[in-house]
């Protein structure tokens, strides 16, 4: 405790309060949006001492200051962002185009019948093929959808969660298709079902079976795809959903604690699974907190890693994670300005040392994005990568009492969060309950009474607000997307070979009645065109459906 | 404004609309409701009705649609009462129960309607009884009535069903030294939900001694049954033991007895809202305020009480 | 004078396969606030569903939440399905990811409003408690 600065300090606060009723304050207190207060000034006093233990060094436990000792002076951050619409043909041709552009690693985006585990031609996908992303109802689809891409070449990310197993084997086919093995493949599923239950609402089995699948896919990549992240821990689900910075910290490092508790129980030796564990992580409007957060993130993973689950392997510890900047942040109103949020946004993941990057673009609040808008996007971070020079050193906002205050405030208040999670009997007890869920609601009905009382500015929408015309030229997705997948379905049913396909499906009913892994039988379905909605359904005859019943 | 003439027409011709209208007609005004059960004479057969009760978290919204998907594989056909709590600031209310329900989407003979307790604190609204009493006349088989498990009041329940079927959770043991020893006692049947949970057996266990104890008061022990609401296991078991109950209640006259004294309940309460509402019509034809002069004083209020009444008494005798 | 209130009694909705349901809570939430009786159906209701639990539960308005952009084909089966039933005197109204010019389309099939992104919670009390109609 430095004296002669606790003296000033103290003398200081005195001058300085005495001036308010002169020169007040905006507000009379300031809170994040955790609820967390943010002090008038910050100094060395709100800084622990023992930097070696509490902050560290880049590369090294407790990987505060980032997961790699050279970061974005090696290598950027991956610029990925996610994409996917209507055909598979159409999707191929954005891809290809934002590979040309200088994107580094392709993001896929599937529809809300894909990631239902519905073909295009179920009763409940009228009206919703290829909306929110690409159609794919079998290999034929997703030989189209990398047609020209080659596969051991570019990583790829697909935010599949139920039929994760699916999609993946999919992707392994069209890869060995086009000559590339297994053991080539580099990218990311996203197979993170617990946050679905809590936040995203694609989930299809019940939580049990579900985590079977999941550690199904945990095991088969770790033999035969050991450059595979096999999961994407999620967090930016949930804070989209309405959490604050310090639930989406303590929710999805609970539901991680839920997948290695469960790959344990499988079998798996911790540090065999764990190095290919990732995360995903949004980035929201309060700059410092969140670059706050994911250092955060990353100190409490490593803690649990080692003390909780007795890790041996630095790297079972390093939380590796990708960003996406708030899309609930974006506003259908002056959209330029979402331009401005998302470079914010991004500067603070970057700030916070993310791996992977997805920017947003202006108009989504409103629709999937035009080319134009996914560009400036684009260009968002490469501006950031390669004109602001903050890539050019390690952490830069260490040291700042503000940040490592913050960075400690969000880490003790998640990690007490994680144990209240705990003591409800961990994550999927935590969702049966609805406790994530309410807090989060709770959250965010709070937001949202702070916009509506002003309390919260939002510009352009509860101020600064201008008269408008209605935005023009936004991207649309007609119904003859659906009209051609019930096309190509019917065709594929000719084609095919029926006896192997109902052969492959007995297999996999049996599998998944057994307690194999359901891997090699989703990959022999898969491969003889098998479609994704009869996989899922002989899933659904043994799994059951998975109903939500938590209210509000 | 909607005809009750037309609609009691409407509703005896079965359309599901109209008992639905008619529902809302008569939870809305005690005076509506008696002019229209009025139209409605007397119902052909008066159906079992079943109370669900227990403390929130213990799956009585499951047990209930799994119950009635037993029931209407039976060919029965099913009525469901869900009653959620109020906002006691707004008086507004989400009602939640229902959404648990999607096992019965479809289903043809089964009616769904989700109430809100509107002010009274757990057990059930004057007009949540009104409506049970409209049901009556819906050619259901049986009604299951499923209330806000505040652990309140609940005791309300008994004196408007034929049988209490309370649900319990595992653990729940532990706490029920705190339970209220009105719920122990208004059950007819004892249900360990959640029954996959460890300490289940021990629940049930425990239970069954605190009832042991009571066993000079009942007539017909009380089953200890466990289920696992999710799974369906158990269901057939709580099935039985409430045929079995309704069999007491029709030999041993027992439910005479109760149907009787839910007559009188229901008179109570229309007789109190007769009153009530005539009072507040005088007060306000006669420009009284029935609000009290000063923040303190008790004795203040029971005089004004007593002052407004015998002045009500008087313009009405008088 | 408590027993005799007529409350308004709302059905909110999330028809198809949007999983997205922030919103709709909120809306939910602020409308039991404002002293409404709200029924919430959860996630992946078919448009028969909507209108069965509209019916049995008697309410006054519905509200439909969709941001999978589906709305265009979902929303006006709702409409019809009332109509069939001879219920069109619930008013519909519907909120999500709708782009404006979505909208005539949408009035035209029935839906008596749209709230699109941005809309305060008071906006939808407002106009319900301005629009509805009690039978």
């Amino acid at each position: 405790m430095d004296e002669h600065l606790q003296d000033q300090l103290s003398k200081w606060v005195e001058k300085t309060n005495r001036s308010l009723a002169k020169n007040p304050e905006r507000k009379l207190k300031f809170k994040n949006a955790s609820q967390l207060t943010v002090e008038r000034v910050y100094t060395p006093q709100d800084v622990r001492n023992d930097y070696v233990a509490n902050i560290g060094l880049p590369g090294e436990y407790p990987f505060t200051r980032g997961v790699q000792p050279t970061m974005y002076r090696g290598r950027f951050w991956t610029m990925r962002q996610y994409a996917g619409m209507a055909s598979a043909e159409e999707s191929n041709a954005r891809y290809r185009y934002l590979l040309e552009q200088g994107q580094t690693g392709l993001s896929v985006a599937f529809d809300l019948p894909t990631q239902i585990g519905h073909d295009s031609d179920h009763p409940l996908a009228e009206g919703e093929v290829g909306k929110v992303g690409v159609a794919i109802d079998s290999l034929a689809d997703m030989e189209l959808l990398f047609k020209d891409i080659p596969l051991d070449r570019v990583s790829t990310s697909m935010t599949i969660n139920a039929p994760a197993a699916v999609l993946l084997a999919m992707y392994i086919a069209v890869a060995e298709k086009q000559g590339a093995s297994m053991d080539k493949l580099s990218g990311t599923i996203q197979n993170d079902i617990l946050k679905e239950y809590v936040a995203r609402g694609t989930y299809i089995f019940p939580p049990a079976p579900s985590m079977r699948l999941i550690t199904d896919i945990f095991a088969f990549c770790a033999q035969h795809v050991p450059e595979w992240n096999t999961i994407s821990i999620s967090g930016y689900h949930i804070r989209e959903a309405g959490s604050t910075a310090v639930q989406e910290v303590a929710f999805t490092l609970s539901d991680g604690i839920a997948y290695v508790e469960a790959a344990i129980k499988a079998g798996l030796d911790v540090d065999d699974f764990a190095p290919r564990l990732s995360f995903f992580f949004n980035s929201h409007v309060d700059f410092f907190e969140e670059v706050a957060k994911f250092r955060a993130a990353r100190r409490l993973w490593a803690k649990i890693m080692k003390e909780r689950f007795q890790a041996k392997n630095p790297r079972s510890m390093m939380l590796r994670f990708h960003t996406q900047t708030g899309g609930s942040t974006l506003t259908a109103q002056q959209p330029d300005n979402n331009v401005v949020r998302v470079a914010l946004q991004a500067l603070a993941a970057v700030l916070g040392g993310t791996q992977s990057l997805h920017t947003n673009s202006r108009d989504e609040a409103l629709a999937l994005p035009t080319e134009d808008s996914v560009r400036i996007a684009l260009r968002t971070q490469q501006i950031i990568a390669y004109e602001s020079g903050v890539a050019d050193t390690v952490d830069p906002l260490a040291g700042s009492y503000y940040v490592e205050k913050m960075t400690d405030d969000i880490e003790e208040a998640a990690a007490l969060l994680v144990h209240k999670v705990d003591a409800l009997g961990g994550a999927v007890a935590a969702i049966e309950k609805g406790f994530m869920q309410r807090e989060i609601q709770d959250a965010a009905y709070g937001w949202q009474m702070q916009v509506e009382s002003k309390e919260r500015v939002v510009v352009g929408v509860n101020q600064f607000q201008i008269k408008e015309p209605s935005p023009r030229g936004l991207l649309r997705v007609d119904g003859s997307v659906g009209e051609m997948q019930k096309l190509k379905l019917k065709e594929l049913r000719a084609t095919r070979d029926n006896g192997a396909v109902a052969l492959a499906l007995g297999q996999l009913e049996n599998c998944a009645r057994g307690t194999d892994n359901c891997m090699p039988a989703i990959l022999r379905a898969v491969r003889v065109y098998a479609t994704l909605g009869e996989i899922c359904d002989t899933l659904r005859k043994v799994f059951g459906e998975y109903h939500a019943d938590n209210v509000l | 404004m909607l005809s009750i003439d037309k609609l009691s027409e409407r509703f005896l011709s079965g359309e599901t609309r109209a008992l639905a209208q008619s529902i809302s007609l008569v939870e809305d005004s005690a005076k509506e409701a008696a002019k229209f059960l009025r139209l409605l004479g007397v119902p052909k057969a008066l159906p079992r009705v079943i109370g669900v009760t227990g403390p929130p978290g213990a799956g009585k919204s499951t047990l209930t649609a799994r119950l009635a998907l037993s029931l209407l594989d039976k060919g029965e056909k099913v009525a469901l009462l869900l009653i959620d709590p109020s906002s006691p600031f707004t008086g507004g209310a989400i009602l939640g129960d229902r959404i648990r329900m999607h096992d019965l989407a479809g289903r043809k003979e089964v009616f769904i309607r989700s109430l809100s307790s509107r002010g009274s604190l757990g057990g059930l609204s004057a007009a949540a009884i009104r409506v049970l009493r409209l049901l009556e006349y819906g050619d259901f088989s049986t009604i299951i009535l499923e209330t806000v498990g505040t652990g309140q009041a609940e005791t309300d329940v008994v004196e408007a069903v034929d049988t209490v079927v309370v649900v319990a959770v595992p653990g729940l043991g532990d706490d029920i030294q705190a339970m209220k020893a009105g719920i122990m006692e208004i059950a007819d049947i004892f249900v360990v939900n959640k029954a996959d949970r460890d300490g289940a057996e021990r629940t049930a266990r425990q239970i069954e001694a605190m009832l042991g104890l009571q066993e000079e008061k009942r007539r017909l022990p009380v089953p200890v049954l466990t289920t696992v609401a999710t799974t369906g296991q158990g269901i057939s078991e709580v099935l039985q033991a409430l045929d079995r109950h309704t069999a007491y209640l029709t030999t041993s006259q027992e439910l005479t007895v109760r149907r009787v004294k839910r007559r009188q309940k229901e008179l109570y309460a229309y007789v109190k809202d007769l009153l009530v509402d005539d009072f507040f019509a005088w007060a306000k034809e006669a420009g009284r305020e029935v609000a009290p002069n000063s923040p303190q004083g008790a004795a203040e209020i029971y005089s004004l009480a007593e002052q407004l009444i015998a002045e009500y008494y008087a313009e009405r005798t008088g | 004078m408590m027993a005799e209130e007529k409350r308004t009694r709302v059905l909110v909705a999330k028809p198809g396969l949007d999983g997205h349901d922030r919103g709709a809570k909120v809306v939910a939430r602020a409308l039991r606030d404002a002293g409404m009786e709200v029924i919430y159906t959860g996630l992946r209701q078919t448009p028969e569903q909507i209108v069965e639990a509209a019916l049995q539960e008697d309410v006054d308005v519905i509200g439909l939440s969709c941001l999978s952009g589906a709305h265009n084909h979902l929303f006006p089966q709702v409409v019809a399905l009332l109509k069939q039933h001879q219920a069109e005197d619930i008013l519909v109204v519907g909120g999500g990811v709708i782009p404006d010019e979505d909208i005539p389309f949408l009035k035209e099939q029935g839906v008596k409003e749209i709230f699109t992104p941005g809309t305060g919670t008071n906006a939808v009390v407002e106009y319900i408690k301005k629009n509805v109609v009690h039978r």
